[in-house]
């Protein structure tokens, strides 16, 4: 086992195309990485870099104490989950397993107390003799897995293991990894562009965007302060709101047209306020509140899901959108007006120029 | 959706008896005696010789040439159609795994080598590969006939397209796995490639089976004639009779498409598979 | 080509050696060969050649014999080619909206691409042969005095109907494999706007099949300028005479019979260039496929 260090991690493609744009990360024993972001980000590139699978363009990348970079893949003591799986589809189940094994070296008993282990735990023991063409996704899902954990390596690599699944698969799927990565206690890295699934896998997230680190942190803290508006919107469903905001004198209005009234000691002279649906709590009689945020809108539609209901409102003259989550119970006229107000540590201010998060005092948080 | 018309079925029976009729007149003609059809004809009903004409063409030398029988051609189109289909498939797939699986600066160069050979066919170069393959004493010899035919870019294509398709993540996979370039080959590519290995075989042995020109210029001693460079020679000889042996001529001829017709239609799904998805 | 690939410094090319050694003796070398002497004229006796620029090119081209062989081949691959298309494309639309016997008539219609063409020209020499030949008697009850060998017409017509028959089963291989992959869910809505099944035929099914029919036309037009030399050698009994033959059955007889080792060799070149433009166009189309698909 062994914790993993990028640093300063870059990756530019033989086409010019700089996937990854100076990353570091400290990934510790044993810890669940989630790597974040939207298709595109350079997720897969930055875990094939750790793999062994793309060459470094700049930068270090040790697994353990040891520097990885000139490393085969097969050296690296990794393992690999893949997204269609990579099964090898003229194998058994059992040869799927064992392929690996067998290439090391290892002895004939030791590689078949391996493969049935880690068929037992999967669940897998009973399609040993198959194919994996006689299989369902699901369990060629499992098979893949079986292969990396025969390997007892020191960091299992994850690429969007689940997309393939439906979604009430990968639910199940997805505790069982999480389940079973805490029991072998295993570093490791996982890329997805999912936002829930990188919430409820996470020991701590890495968001990405466009190459480089958006935010590090909690799943939680990633959640309650986002650095930037992209992670914001990125993570949590359905996104924050987020609407441009200027100040006069110690009165804040929206950018274009009304139907905000906020008070703040904020020093900037205009910044992007975001606010998150369920942040947002409907007023009766707006006089009464302490809250400094309230805000008048008009329904434009409704989508119940049951326990909530998502309200879509717009706001001022450009008919912004804004999403309440109310309760599930409420009905809602579409095209009346709807005040909503929020508590001022649920405000999220960020840099209109920069996108940055900014705390309420108007500095810069540092990220 | 589907719904049967008569008129269908007729133009289909129309059409499969254009292509059959022509094959059973050979094969009933070589039933009959040598005579019989001088007289009559060629025929569309069972004579009655057909052992004494097949025994005939295949055993007797002298039936048509004078030193080979219908044996030793059958036997050297065999080699002809066998060895150019493993020749190639195996000359083909190692290049194919070279310009697909290697990082290697002249790989575009070789591809482009090997891809002008589909400007070149053999009609365009007769004579000088005539010439050279003389000039390396090469002349009625079994490589001689085989080798020069085994190296054109189609196999290497085939090959290439299936590698393509075959996805990314596999080579990654045995890599983290440990394997090698020689390992992966024998261990993964090659198994996965079976069903694509029999399609390429039974097309090119057919394609081998059934080479003309090559054989007619490059075989001049008739032990090594192949029933399919025998055409030309059977057709003079029957000129040249008295009472022509029409019987055993189509005898050879049956002789000469009976392989490749039971293999492509044994292997008729793999064959149009292999066809169909390589032109893409 | 691959994401990731093997860096071994050796072995690429010791496992295209064998590939490359061959190309290069027998196809890269005799090319060069031929376009070298076909700037030469070759003394008959042997004794050595001088260079004589283009002119092999020059004589091949103004002669009367090199025109009348580049219109017959030119006639010849026009209604090989038309023929064998339309026969095959017929069958195959057929064969593609029957039930029934669905896959015999498919295993009946696609065996003969199996034979051999000089088997085939065996086969049709005997068919319409002048003394045993039954479709020579055959056109005798129509009123057609066929003469194989002897009328430069029923010589050219014997040539292309063997031509045709060999043909058509990979045509409609290819055309079947292509209306099956039309998808359904295509054909469905079709039939759902549209109600005559011929309208429908030429406006979505024919439309769709286009890519597969311009990939055999290309297919089509190198058979029949290359690959019938064996029907044509043995229709012809090796007796050229008066009869039609096309361009490639020319550089044979001019290289092996006559011995005009430029005049060869320069007709063989003009073939190279041919062969370069059909090369291209099929790769044009290849790509056409691919997006199509
Ligand atoms: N082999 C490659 N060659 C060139 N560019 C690539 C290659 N692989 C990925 N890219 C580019 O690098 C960027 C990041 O890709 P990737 O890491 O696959 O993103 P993600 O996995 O986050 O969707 C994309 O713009 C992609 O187009
Ligand atoms: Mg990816």
């Amino acid at each position: 086992m062994a914790g993993i260090t990028l640093s300063n991690v870059r990756k530019t493609y033989a086409g010019g195309v700089a996937a990854v744009k100076g990353v570091s990360i400290d990934i510790e024993d044993g810890e669940f990485i989630v790597l974040v972001g939207p298709s595109g980000c350079g997720k897969s590139t930055l875990l094939r870099m750790v793999a062994g699978l793309e060459a470094i363009t700049e930068g270090e990348i040790s697994i353990g104490d040891r520097v990885v970079n000139k490393i085969e893949p097969a050296d690296r003591d990794i393992a690999m989950v893949f997204q269609n799986y990579a099964l090898y589809p003229h194998m058994t189940v059992y040869n799927n397993l064992a392929y690996g094994l067998k290439n090391r070296g290892i002895k004939k008993e030791e590689i078949d107390r391996r493969v049935r282990e880690a068929a037992r735990i999967l669940e897998i023991a009973d399609y040993l003799d198959r194919k994996p063409r006689a299989l369902s996704g699901g369990q060629r899902q499992r098979v893949a897995m079986g292969r990396a954990i025969v390997r007892e390596p020191k960091a299992f690599l994850f690429d969007e293991p689940l997309s393939n699944l439906d979604a009430k698969l990968r639910v199940q799927m997805r505790i069982e990894i999480k389940k079973l990565q805490k029991a072998l206690g295993t570093t490791s890295l996982y890329v997805t562009h999912d936002q829930l699934e990188a919430m409820t896998l996470a020991d701590r997230l890495v968001v990405l965007n466009g190459g480089q680190v958006e935010q590090i942190g909690t799943p939680i803290d990633v959640y309650e302060n986002p650095a930037s508006t992209f992670v914001a919107s990125f993570i949590g469903s359905p996104a924050m709101n987020l609407m441009e905001i200027e100040r006069d004198n110690a009165q804040w209005h929206l950018s274009r047209g009304d139907g905000l009234s906020l008070k703040s000691e904020l020093e900037e002279r205009s910044a992007i306020l975001g606010l998150r649906p369920e942040d947002l709590h409907i007023v009766e009689d707006e006089t009464q509140l302490e809250d400094p945020l309230v805000l008048s809108l008009i329904v434009s539609a409704v989508e119940p899901v049951g326990a909530e209901s998502y309200v879509h409102a717009t706001l001022g003259e450009q008919g912004q959108e804004v999403i309440v989550r109310a309760p599930g119970k409420q009905h809602f006229e579409v095209g009346s007006v709807l005040k909503v107000a929020a508590k001022r540590e649920k405000l999220h201010f960020f840099s209109s120029e920069t996108g940055k998060a900014l705390t309420s005092t108007g500095k810069l948080q540092p990220a | 959706m589907k719904r049967e018309h008569i008129t269908d079925h007729l133009i289909l029976i129309l059409g499969a008896v254009f292509m059959i009729a022509p094959v059973i007149v050979a094969f009933m003609t070589s039933t009959h005696d040598a005579v019989s059809v001088y007289r009559n004809g060629l025929q569309m009903t069972w004579g009655g010789h057909f052992s004494d004409t097949y025994s005939a063409v295949l055993t007797e030398a002298g039936g048509f040439t004078k030193e080979v029988t219908g044996f030793t051609m059958l036997k050297n189109s065999m080699i002809l159609g066998l060895g150019f289909a493993i020749g190639k498939i195996i000359i083909s797939m190692l290049a194919a795994y070279a310009i697909v699986y290697f990082r290697f600066p002249l790989a575009s160069f070789c591809f482009w080598v090997i891809f002008a050979t589909l400007l070149l066919p053999l009609e365009v170069r007769i004579l000088p590969s005539y010439e050279i393959v003389q000039g390396l004493g090469m002349m009625n010899s079994y490589s001689g006939l085989i080798v020069p035919l085994i190296a054109s870019a189609t196999g290497t294509f085939y090959f290439r397209q299936f590698f393509k398709s075959v996805p990314d993540e596999l080579v990654e996979a045995a890599r983290i796995d440990g394997a090698g370039p020689i390992k992966f080959f024998i261990d993964i590519l090659v198994p996965l490639s079976k069903t694509m290995i029999a399609a390429i075989f039974i097309i090119m042995f057919v394609y081998g089976w059934n080479q003309y020109l090559w054989p007619t210029l490059i075989t001049t001693d008739e032990t090594f004639f192949t029933l399919v460079r025998g055409m030309r020679q059977i057709l003079q000889v029957w000129i040249g009779a008295q009472i022509p042996e029409t019987n055993q001529a189509m005898a050879l001829a049956v002789l000469a498409m009976l392989p490749p017709v039971i293999v492509v239609i044994v292997f008729q799904s793999w064959f149009v598979k292999g066809l169909v998805e390589s032109e893409k | 080509m691959k994401r990731v690939q093997f860096a071994d410094p050796l072995m690429p090319y010791m496992l295209l050696l064998p590939q490359l050694l061959i190309v290069g003796i027998f196809f890269i070398w005799p090319a060069a060969e031929a376009v070298r002497s076909s700037f030469y004229l070759e003394d008959p006796f042997g004794f050595g050649s001088t260079f004589v620029g283009f002119d092999n090119f020059t004589d091949a081209l103004t002669s009367s014999d090199y025109a009348s062989t580049a219109r017959f081949t030119l006639v010849f691959t026009a209604l090989t080619t038309f023929f064998s298309l339309s026969i095959a494309l017929l069958l195959a639309v057929k064969a593609d909206s029957v039930i029934r016997g669905a896959s015999t008539y498919r295993t009946l219609l696609m065996w003969v691409y199996a034979i051999a063409p000089p088997v085939a020209g065996l086969i049709g020499v005997m068919l319409f042969d002048q003394h045993i030949g039954p479709l020579k008697e055959f056109a005798g009850l129509l009123g057609w005095d066929m003469q194989i060998g002897v009328n430069y017409f029923d010589t050219a017509f014997c040539m292309i109907v063997i031509a045709v028959w060999k043909q058509v089963p990979i045509n409609f291989i290819f055309f079947l494999s292509g209306l099956q992959s039309v998808p359904k869910s295509i054909q469905e809505a079709a039939a759902i706007d549209c109600r005559s099944g011929a309208r429908r035929f030429w406006t979505v099914t024919f439309p769709l099949l286009a890519p597969t029919g311009f990939f055999l036309l290309i297919i089509n037009i190198t058979y029949a300028l290359f690959e019938t030399f064996g029907i044509i050698d043995l229709v012809l009994k090796g007796e050229p005479g008066n009869n039609p033959i096309t361009l490639v059955y020319k550089v044979f007889l001019d290289g092996f019979r006559g011995n005009d080792l430029g005049g060869s060799s320069a007709q063989s070149v003009i073939l190279m260039l041919l062969v370069f433009v059909l090369t291209i166009v099929q790769f044009r189309l290849i790509e056409r496929r691919v997006h199509y698909n």
